[in-house]
């Protein structure tokens, strides 16, 4: 029976056997609640003996980003994971690989801030994912699991988004998705890059050794030059303006004759898929729109439910209210848009979104 | 069928992997399940919880409001996760780590000696199998060949010497289960 | 008159070929060119033009990949040894070497040089020592010596205020993973020789797989000290080069 080879893994030790399956060449980390399994699994793995993946117990996070850097530069597959606070010490790192244009994937399990905070789940870092938090102009894409069946197969889509547009990605995930246990599907082993494959597909750019090529790559973000610099950033940002094109990824829940709509990403959309059949039940049409990459925003999706006549929005995060700023720049004025959430590493409760929802829209 | 369960104690009875095995179970029966756990300090001795549902459609928020059935095994979670039963369901307590028993009168107490029942046998580690065992008395909702295979699943290999033992413990966790009313 | 001198039989001395044709930022009197060139000439004479990945740092070397022909990364200040670390270790046949002042790795990047050398890593480091930061116009370093004036130790440095200046290569001989540790210097054409040496025997150490090498350079800084670029390199004969003594620190195998 085909449910026999199902595991149940949770999402913490999704990220590392998808990391070895989607044939990563090299993973850098710093212990940090609640993501440590990712670090702990692949030791356990020991994919070096196997796929010839290197794993390597850095010093901090500034290290390990550094290290994902350096990695990136050669043409690798490299990665990363960490959790709030580490992942502040990697944001100057961040806006070298954006600047250098290097591929990588960084998952960040979100714990409560800011500062030390706490170690449950929370959604306070989407500001910070999706509008810099490294410093000039650049983004991430930036994906966000609400399952543990995502949290694998987003390793995936992250790397091929990060290759395809030369940018790193990361997996917005939160503590909450990190420590769950689901049901998971592991895919087939894909092969890792050989180094000559790498120097045949990635010559133009990685740092690898000149090999057979006769001119030298460098990757730097270095331009004393402010014309120069300013070619540089017109560049990056037509890019990013291919990605908000091409790439959004949203999934509508009951959203074809709703009224009112939540939008919700994570560990908070499947609280609030809940919310909706409570909803329905009670014959309060309500959908979810769940945004799965959040940065590029699923914005065109979300002004089209506003243009169709949508009452009004409900836009529920674990955090004082960030996407809300994306969901009213999408409805432009054309429906309320209302914000709830929790703080603190608290999460709200389906019938907890559902009272919010009544009073702030429907009353 | 939907179920879901709260399991609830002290770091260090076993709350965690008893939902673990509970939740491969389902896996084992073809259940869609979501196994979601308190984590942090606990971990390191204090109290711990974990909520299982086990579903034959797809599982919307593996976070829960209410619960079918509370498995506790401390005075603290009884206390806390009492009030959060659904109107006809179920609470097991362990005797041992209960003090002031449940009051409410529209659920169904059980209570299960478990930890008499170890500590008289010497085989302590079987503590939180005889509790599942006595859960599953009550809800067979997994057929016992899919909860062994799931238990194998659960542990490492170099547990699964100790199947037997643990079998034999979900067996006895049955017999022990006496309802209070 | 120079038609008839620049003549290929007339020829005693030519730029290294791994040297690029851009004009070098450097200062007269500054250490870099000579280190720069001896890099160069090592990586040519090892036949490692084709597999060496090289870091460079933040300061005034922040250009180097612009000076020497072969692969370069450009690290953030101070986590070049971070950067090495990975590119070594998912390409073990190569060479990698970092390239850093003394700001870049003895203040801002301690942590990912002293780890990297802990670990083992199978890299270099060129560390060049001018006890001053030249890039950003002449500030403190970790290294400046007591007594020392500088942009920000303007009456000299004084330990009550501003600490003491600190040997990391010796601190690094503690460490079981760095087991070629070497104080060079570039003022004379005998130490050149020998700061050639001790390159190649690093490059060596580290395909080895033999664990962690620096050489240290101990450098003129002329523009930060604000001297000529005779007086510059007086004064580092007189003051520099008796707090860093050059000559081997380390030479050693990794433990078993």
């Amino acid at each position: 029976m085909a449910a026999k080879d199902v595991k149940l893994m949770k999402g913490n030790e999704v990220i590392a056997h998808a990391a070895i399956r989607y044939g990563c060449d090299g993973y850098f980390g710093y212990p940090i609640t609640p993501q440590s399994e990712v670090m702990e699994t692949l030791m356990e793995l020991r994919p070096w003996e196997t796929t010839g993946m290197v794993v390597l117990q850095a010093e901090s996070e500034l290290s390990s980003i550094n290290m994902v850097y350096g990695g990136a530069a050669t043409g690798k597959r490299v990665m990363t994971s960490s959790s709030s606070p580490g992942v502040s010490l990697m944001c100057e790192g961040l806006s070298y690989l954006a600047a250098c244009e290097l591929p990588c994937l960084v998952v960040n399990c979100q714990r409560g801030g800011p500062g030390l905070g706490t170690i449950q789940p929370s959604q306070g870092d989407y500001y910070q994912a999706c509008k810099g938090g490294g410093h000039g102009d650049y983004h991430l894409i930036v994906l966000a699991p609400s399952s543990v069946q995502e949290m694998y197969d987003f390793v995936g889509l992250g790397f091929d988004l990060a290759f395809k547009y030369r940018t790193p990605s990361m997996i917005l995930a939160d503590g909450a998705i990190g420590q769950m246990m689901e049901k998971v599907v592991l895919s087939e082993q894909r092969p890792r890059l050989s180094d000559e494959e790498i120097a045949e597909r990635y010559g133009s750019w990685a740092t690898c050794g000149k090999g057979k090529r006769k001119e030298r790559n460098v990757a730097t973000s270095l331009f004393m030059d402010s014309a120069e610099l300013e070619e540089v950033n017109l560049r990056l940002q037509a890019k990013y303006r291919k990605i908000e094109a091409a790439e959004p990824r949203w999934e509508q829940i009951e959203c074809e004759d709703a009224e009112y709509i939540i939008v919700a990403y994570g560990s908070s959309a499947r609280i609030c898929s809940a919310t909706v059949e409570m909803a329905r039940a009670e014959g309060i049409k309500l959908g979810l729109l769940r945004p799965i990459t959040l940065y590029p925003f699923p914005s065109k999706a979300i002004a089209a439910l506003a243009e169709r006549g949508v009452k009004g929005f409900l836009t529920a995060e674990l955090n004082a209210g960030q996407m809300v700023d994306d969901v009213r720049l999408a409805v432009n004025g054309a429906a309320p848009v209302e914000y709830y959430g929790r703080m603190g590493g608290i999460l709200f409760n389906s019938d907890e979104v559902l009272e919010v929802l009544k009073s702030k829209l429907i009353k | 069928m939907k179920e879901t369960i709260i399991i609830a104690g002290f770091g260090g009875q076993g709350v965690l992997s008893m939902g673990k095995i509970l939740a491969y179970s389902g896996v084992m029966q073809d259940f869609e399940v979501s196994w979601m756990p308190s984590y942090g300090p606990e971990m390191r001795g204090g109290t711990a919880n974990v909520t299982v549902i086990l579903s034959d459609r797809k599982i919307s928020s593996p976070i829960a409001n209410e619960y079918d059935t509370a498995i506790v095994l401390n005075q603290q979670s009884l206390d806390k996760f009492e009030p959060l039963i659904k109107t006809g369901g179920v609470l097991i307590y362990d005797t041992n780590g209960v003090v002031n028993p449940p009051t409410r009168t529209d659920i169904e107490v059980y209570s299960i000696d478990a930890a008499s029942e170890c500590a008289l046998t010497g085989q302590s580690k079987m503590f939180n199998t005889m509790i599942l065992g006595g859960y599953l008395k009550l809800r067979p909702i997994v057929e016992m060949s899919n909860v062994m295979e799931g238990l194998k699943k659960s542990l490492p290999e170099r547990a699964w010497a100790y199947l037997p033992q643990n079998e034999a413990a979900i067996i006895r966790g049955g017999e022990l289960i006496r309802k209070v009313r | 008159m120079a038609e008839d001198i620049i003549k290929a039989e007339n020829m005693v001395y030519d730029k290294p070929r791994l040297i690029t044709d851009t004009t070098m930022h450097y200062c007269p009197g500054c250490s870099h060119g000579t280190v720069h060139k001896l890099v160069a000439e090592v990586i040519d004479e090892m036949c490692l033009e084709s597999n060496t990945v090289a870091v460079s740092p933040v300061g005034c070397s922040v250009f180097a990949y612009k000076y020497i022909d072969v692969d370069w990364v450009e690290a953030a200040h101070g986590r070049a040894c971070a950067v090495a670390t990975a590119v070594k270790r998912l390409y073990p046949q190569n060479l990698v070497f970092t390239y850093q002042g003394d700001g870049d790795l003895a203040a801002i990047g301690t942590a990912e040089t002293i780890h990297a050398a802990a670990r083992g890593e199978n890299i270099v480091t060129i560390f060049i020592n001018n006890a001053i930061y030249g890039m950003t116009g002449g500030q403190m370093s970790p290294t400046t010596l007591l007594g020392m004036k500088s942009a920000t130790t303007p009456c000299g440095r004084d330990s009550a205020l501003n600490g003491f200046p600190y040997k990391i290569a010796d601190m690094l001989a503690h460490l079981d993973g760095a087991t070629y540790l070497t104080r060079q210097s570039v003022h004379t054409p005998a130490a050149v020789r020998k700061c050639k040496k001790a390159i190649r025997k690093a490059f060596e150490n580290s395909l080895a797989g033999n664990g962690y090498s620096m050489v240290e350079v101990v450098a003129a800084c002329s523009s930060g000290w604000k001297l000529s670029p005779v007086e510059a390199n007086r004064w580092m004969e007189e003051n520099l080069i008796p707090a860093y003594p050059l000559g081997d620190i380390k030479s050693s195998t990794l433990p078993k």
